[in-house]
C-alpha cells in the first residue's frame, strides 16, 4: 500500500510539473513573439582598438545621463561596419565603431540596404607602436629595418630575391645579433593595414626597393605596393588574429619576439613591455598629436542618421563623445591612450548639425 | 602434448612457489595496476596544478584596496539654486565631482598632519576613477546630505590595488605614466594611517561589468544574472521538449527505419560543435526571427539546441532502465499505455532524468562559444535587469563570455578578475554537479 500511496503521490507531483512547465513554455513563447518591442539603449559594434574607448564612453554616459548604458560589441572594423550596414530599424546597430576610414564598397552596400545617411565622426588618434619583452634588447627601429625584416621579397644587389635575413643585424649592423620574430596583426585588423602602409610600404619607398619592384614588374605601382607589402611566410613573421593580449603572450613566452600593439595596450604593460622608437621618436600621446611620430590612425564612429529621434540617447551618446568633457586632451580617453584631436571643435560641429558623409544634410 | 607422460615428469609446481609463467603473468598484472594508479596520479596532479592555478591567482579579484574618504558635499558646487530640485541636480555631472574628491584629499592630508608633496590632483588619481559617479549616485539619492560631510569608502585605483596586492612595485611603474612613485609614497602613508585598506570585495560577485579605465569596479553579478536567465530558458524548453521526444521514442514510437535516423540523428546532434549552434542562433533567431541581439532569450534558445540531445539521451538511459515488469504489472491491471508510462515509469526515471538535466544545463552554462555569434561579448553586462522580461530581453552578457571578455583587455587589473570569474563560474558547476551526484545516489532506484 505504502508504495502505491507513494507512486500515486509522485504522479500527481509529475502531472503538477508538466502543466506548470507547459505553461511556462507558453509564456516565453508569448515573450519572444512580442521580443520585436521598442529597443531603449544604444547599440554599438566595431573595432576592437575603439571598443576600450567606447565602453569608458558608454559607462560614463550611463552615469550621466537617464538612458541606460549603451551596448558595446566588438569583433572587427569591417564586421561592425557589415552589421552597420545592413539596414535601418531597432534589429540593427546604431553605431559603427572603425579604426579605419569607411571603404566607398561599404557606403554602397550600405546604401543598396536603405542605409543612406551615415555621420561620420572622427574621435582622435590612436599609435601603433613597436614593443618587445622588458629584458630584451633595446631597439630604434625605421620603417626600412622593419620592411627589410619582414617583407617576402627584398632587393639585394639590384636583384629581387627571397628575404635571406634571420637576424635583425643582418638587416641593420646597428642592431644585435637576435633571431628575427615578429607578431604582427592578423589581416583583420584595421591595425595591418595601417602597419602595412605606414611602416612596411614606407620602408620599401625609403629604402629604394619600391623603384626595383616596379621595374620588376613592368612599372605597375600596384604590383609594386602589393610586392612591398608581402609578408614573409617562413614564421619569422607571425600573424595574430587575436587581440593584444596574445601577442603580449608570445612575446612572454618568447623573448626574442618584438610584436606591434596600441599605444594604450603599451601604456596598461609597460611592467613587461619596452617600447622602441620608430626614426628617433619615441611614441607618446604627445609626438602622436604632433604628428612627430608616423605610425598613427584616426579613430572613427559612424551613426546612422536614421536613427536618431528613434533610439533614445544616440545623439546624445554621440554628442558626449565628442565632447571636450570626454575626448579632449585631459578626458578620460586620453588619460586611457587616446590621442586627442587637435580638431575636435569642427567634429562637434558635425554631430551637433548631424552633418552626413558626401555632403547632402 | 601427446607425450604427456613421456619420461620428463610434468613439474606442478606447489601453489607456494610461482612457476615462471604465473610470475610473468603476476608481474604483468603488477604492471598494469602501476600504469593505472600512475594515470590517475597523472590526472590528479593536473587536476591539482589547475585549481592551484586558478585558486592563487583568482582569490586577488575578492579583496580589493578601498579608501575612507570624508566629502563635504559643498551646496555651491552641487546644487546652486539650493532648492534640492533632483532634475536640477542631475546636470551636475561626475566631472563636477570631481573637484570635491580633491579637497577632500588636502583636506585629510592637513586633518592627518601628513606631508603632501604631491598635488590634489594626483592625490586623487589613486582613487577609482569610479568615486565621483559612486558620490553622484549618492548625493541624487539622498539630496538632503547636501551641505554637510559624509564619509565614503572609495575603491582605489587599479595601480593601487595591485601596489596592495603585491602586482605593481616601485620597479614595475618606471615606464607607467598612470601612477608614479610618489604617489606610491603617499599610499604608504595613507595604508600607515589605515585610510587605505585592503577588504572583501562584495560588488565583484553582485556588481556590474566595467570599462577599461576602471578595472576595480567590474564585478560579475550582472553577468550572472545573464547566465541565469539563459538557464531558464534552456529549463523550460530543453525540459519538456526533451521528455517528451524521449518518452515518445521509448515507449509509444514503432521500432522502424524512421526512428532509426531519428535515433541517429540524436546522437550525432550531441557531437555538434556549439560554434555551430551559435551560427545557426544567429541565422535564425537573429536575422530571420528578429529577436534583439544580445539577449539572454536567444542565448537560451541556442543553449536549447545544444542541451536537448544530452537530456534526450540520458533521459531514454534511465526510461530503459525501468523493468519492463513494472509496465507489464501497470498493463495487467488494466492501465492504459499512458498511464502505465505516467504514473509508473517516468516517476521511476525521474531522477536520472533530472540528473540528466542538470548536467546539461551545466554544459551550457559553461559554454563560450555560440554566444560570441549573437552578440553576448563586449561592453555589455552594465544594466541590471529589473524583472524577467528585462532579463530575458534585455542586452546582457554570461559568466563564461565576462570571462573571455575580461581576458582580452589590456589593463593587467582585468586578468586576474577573469580567474576570478573562473572561481564563480566553478563553484556554480560544481554546485549543480553534487546536486545531480545527490539526487542519483538518494533517489535512484536500483532493480
Amino acid at each position: 500500500m505504502g508504495v502505491l500511496q507513494d507512486y500515486e503521490t509522485r504522479k500527481q507531483e509529475t502531472e503538477m510539473s508538466f502543466v506548470k512547465l507547459a505553461t511556462s513554455t507558453f509564456a516565453i513563447a508569448a515573450v519572444a513573439a512580442g521580443a520585436a518591442a521598442a529597443r531603449d539603449q544604444v547599440q554599438v559594434a566595431g573595432s576592437s582598438t575603439v571598443l576600450p574607448y567606447a565602453s569608458i564612453v558608454a559607462e560614463a554616459f550611463g552615469e550621466n545621463f537617464d538612458f541606460p548604458t549603451p551596448v558595446v560589441e566588438s569583433g572587427g572594423s569591417s564586421a561592425g561596419l557589415k552589421r552597420f550596414c545592413e539596414g535601418v530599424g531597432e534589429n540593427t546597430i546604431d553605431v559603427a565603431n572603425a579604426s579605419r576610414k569607411i571603404k566607398d564598397s561599404e557606403v554602397e552596400a550600405c546604401a543598396a540596404n536603405g542605409v543612406t545617411d551615415i555621420i561620420e565622426v572622427q574621435i582622435g588618434y590612436d599609435g601603433i607602436v613597436f614593443a618587445s619583452d622588458i629584458n630584451g634588447n633595446t631597439f630604434e627601429f625605421t620603417p626600412t629595418d622593419w620592411y627589410k625584416a619582414l617583407s617576402d621579397k627584398v632587393v639585394v644587389d639590384g636583384e629581387v630575391v627571397a628575404n635571406p635575413y634571420t637576424t635583425w643585424d643582418q638587416v641593420n649592423p646597428a642592431f644585435p645579433a637576435q633571431p628575427i620574430q615578429a607578431f604582427v596583426p592578423g589581416t583583420k585588423h584595421g591595425t595591418r593595414e595601417v602597419f602595412e602602409e605606414k611602416v612596411i610600404l614606407a620602408g620599401c619607398e625609403e629604402s629604394g626597393d619600391f623603384e626595383a619592384f616596379k621595374a620588376a614588374n613592368g612599372d605597375d605601382k600596384k604590383a609594386a605596393e602589393k610586392a612591398c607589402i608581402a609578408l614573409r611566410t617562413d614564421g619569422k613573421s607571425v600573424d595574430i588574429d587575436g587581440d593584444y593580449t596574445e601577442t603580449l603572450a608570445r612575446i612572454e613566452s618568447n623573448a626574442d619576439g618584438i610584436g606591434v600593439f596600441g599605444l594604450a595596450f603599451y601604456e596598461n604593460n609597460t611592467d613587461k613591455l619596452q617600447v622602441a622608437t620608430m626614426s628617433g621618436v619615441t611614441p607618446s600621446t604627445e609626438s602622436i598629436s604632433t604628428g612627430e611620430y608616423p605610425v598613427s590612425r584616426p579613430l572613427f564612429f559612424y551613426v546612422k542618421k536614421a536613427h536618431i529621434g528613434v533610439i533614445p540617447g544616440l545623439k546624445e551618446y554621440a554628442e558626449f563623445f565628442v565632447s571636450d568633457e570626454i575626448a579632449g586632451p585631459d578626458g578620460p580617453l586620453a588619460d586611457y591612450g587616446l590621442v586627442a584631436d587637435p580638431e575636435l571643435a569642427k567634429t562637434q560641429g558635425v554631430v551637433a548639425d548631424e552633418v552626413v558623409m558626401g555632403g547632402a544634410s | 602434448m601427446t607425450d604427456m607422460t613421456s619420461d620428463t615428469p610434468h613439474v606442478h609446481g606447489t601453489l607456494l612457489q610461482a612457476d615462471a609463467r604465473t610470475r610473468k603473468r603476476n608481474a604483468a598484472e603488477t604492471r598494469f595496476k602501476f600504469y593505472g594508479i600512475l594515470a590517475i596520479a597523472v590526472g590528479l596532479l593536473m587536476l591539482a596544478i589547475l585549481l592551484f592555478n586558478i585558486v592563487s591567482r583568482g582569490t586577488g579579484a575578492f579583496t580589493q584596496t578601498f579608501v575612507t574618504l570624508d566629502v563635504a558635499l559643498l551646496e555651491d558646487k552641487l546644487d546652486k539654486s539650493g532648492n534640492r530640485d533632483i532634475e536640477e541636480m542631475k546636470k551636475v555631472s561626475t566631472f563636477g565631482y570631481a573637484p570635491l574628491l580633491k579637497a577632500a584629499m588636502t583636506d585629510m592630508v592637513e586633518k592627518t598632519g601628513m606631508e603632501g608633496q604631491i598635488s590634489a590632483g594626483d592625490m586623487a588619481d589613486i582613487l577609482s576613477k569610479g568615486a565621483p559617479a559612486q558620490l553622484r549616485d549618492y548625493v541624487l539619492a539622498n539630496p538632503d546630505k547636501v551641505g554637510q560631510q559624509v564619509s565614503f569608502n572609495f575603491l582605489a585605483s587599479s595601480r593601487v590595488d595591485g601596489y596592495m596586492k603585491g602586482r605593481v612595485s616601485r620597479d614595475s611603474i618606471a615606464n607607467d605614466k598612470s601612477i608614479s612613485a610618489e604617489q606610491l609614497d603617499f599610499v604608504d602613508k595613507l595604508i600607515a594611517q589605515g585610510i587605505l585598506t585592503k577588504k572583501f570585495n562584495l560588488s565583484f560577485i553582485t556588481g556590474a561589468d566595467a570599462s577599461d579605465a576602471r578595472p576595480e569596479a567590474a564585478g560579475m553579478g550582472v553577468a550572472m544574472l545573464g547566465s541565469f536567465f539563459m538557464m531558464l530558458v534552456v529549463l523550460v524548453l530543453a525540459l519538456p521538449i526533451g521528455v517528451a521526444a524521449s518518452i515518445y521514442l521509448e515507449e509509444f514510437a514503432p521500432k522502424n527505419w524512421i526512428t532509426d535516423i531519428i535515433e541517429v540523428n540524436i546522437s550525432n546532434l550531441a557531437a555538434v560543435p556549439s560554434i555551430v549552434f551559435g551560427i545557426l542562433g544567429l541565422a535564425v533567431f537573429i536575422n530571420y526571427m528578429h529577436l534583439p541581439t544580445s539577449a539572454p532569450l536567444v542565448g537560451g534558445l541556442v543553449l536549447t539546441l545544444m542541451t536537448l540531445p544530452t537530456i534526450i539521451i540520458s533521459t531514454r538511459a534511465s526510461l530503459k532502465a525501468v523493468p519492463p515488469s513494472i509496465r507489464d504489472a501497470a498493463l495487467g491491471v488494466g492501465a492504459s499505455k499512458m498511464q502505465s508510462v505516467f504514473h509508473h515509469v517516468l516517476p521511476l526515471a525521474a531522477p536520472g532524468i533530472l540528473t540528466g538535466t542538470i548536467i546539461g544545463l551545466a554544459q551550457a552554462l559553461g559554454e563560450t562559444a555560440p554566444l560570441l555569434l549573437i552578440g553576448m561579448v563586449g561592453f555589455i553586462a552594465s544594466n541590471a535587469p529589473d524583472g524577467i522580461a528585462s532579463g530575458l530581453l534585455a542586452p546582457n552578457s554570461a559568466m563564461p563570455a565576462q570571462i573571455y571578455e575580461w581576458a582580452k583587455r589590456a589593463d593587467p587589473a582585468f586578468y586576474e578578475r577573469a580567474w576570478g570569474g573562473i572561481i564563480i563560474l566553478l563553484v556554480f558547476l560544481l554546485a549543480m554537479n553534487t546536486i545531480a551526484v545527490i539526487l542519483r545516489r538518494r533517489f535512484e532506484r536500483r532493480w
